[in-house]
């Protein structure tokens, strides 16, 4: 946005792509335009990771973000009325690899693992998420959906009261 | 991605605002109709009922297919727990992350140009 503002050039975008590996596993891939090194950067500094990882425009606000980034450390990011992620680095190599666990959904958690791998000056970003059944993949819902899911709810509830009339 | 939920329980309601329209996907809800069968039904022009039809499938309520000269109209996927809507707001989310990711990482490219030729600890 600011770089717009400063007349800059926009960075290249690339196409997210998301595919359903499994019942319970989804990848997302994406190309980015720095070394692995930059990009590892952004994902492992809170301080760069919480101005991406929340975006605004999707009604999402990172209140709090804690992060120890490195085998074995806890993280915690919190978005207000006591909604917290937190888990655990499984693995952190860098600048190819961080693993962490999801346990804010206690049972329901999930293992997301994100690889980057360099190829001339570009990075491929790989995020895996790995849930623990497929009940929990459909209840995640991409994480920021729960507001309107009600709603959706109530809309679902009222279609198959239509559909469903024998009368 | 909230956007574009909102959006969809936009046109969803909408097209539910109307109470042909509710009649409509009552009458698909029992059976796929061709656009003749339910303009007869309803005692509407093919017009009419072409455009009451449209509105649902924009809502994605319903969904048509046209073979030969006949357009058969039925029950669309509008399931939230489909996979197919899963998919979208998954890739909504992180493809929204993304660009912003973009920026930061602009950014630090810049800063590391500037403060010289080596990367950043």
């Amino acid at each position: 946005m600011e770089a717009s503002r400063r007349g800059e050039l926009e960075p290249t975008k690339h196409l997210t792509k998301v595919e359903r590996r499994s019942d319970r596993e989804v990848v997302v891939t994406r190309r980015f335009e720095a070394p692995a090194q930059l990009v590892f950067e952004a994902w492992s500094k809170p301080e760069l990771f919480e101005r991406w990882w929340a975006p605004r425009s999707m009604g999402m606000t990172l209140r709090s973000c804690e992060m120890d980034v490195r085998t074995g450390g806890t993280y915690r990011l919190g978005f207000g009325d006591g909604m917290d992620f937190f888990g655990r680095y499984l693995e952190v190599t860098p600048p190819s690899r961080i693993v962490w666990t999801n346990e804010e959904g206690g049972e329901n958690g999930s293992v997301t693992t994100v690889t980057l791998s360099e190829t001339d000056g570009t990075t491929m970003v790989v995020v895996s998420e790995l849930f623990a059944s497929k009940g929990a993949l459909d209840a995640d819902g991409g994480g920021a959906a729960d507001a309107l899911n009600e709603t959706f709810e109530q809309l679902d509830e009222l279609l198959d009261a239509l559909t469903s009339y024998s009368g | 991605m909230v956007h574009y939920l909102t959006a969809r329980l936009d046109a969803s309601f909408a097209a539910l605002s109307d109470s042909t329209r509710r009649g409509v996907l009552e009458q698909l809800g029992r059976e796929e109709a061709s656009i003749t069968d339910l303009a007869d039904r309803f005692h509407m022009t093919l017009t009419g009922m072409r455009k009451h039809v449209g509105v649902l499938e924009q809502a994605g309520l319903v969904v048509t297919e046209k073979v030969g000269r006949v357009r058969t109209c039925r029950i669309g996927p509008r399931r939230l727990e489909e996979v197919s809507a899963w998919i979208e707001r998954y890739h909504e989310l992180w493809d929204t992350r993304f660009g912003e990711l973009d920026h930061v990482i602009d950014e630090l490219k810049r800063k590391e140009t500037t403060d010289g030729s080596k990367p950043p600890r």
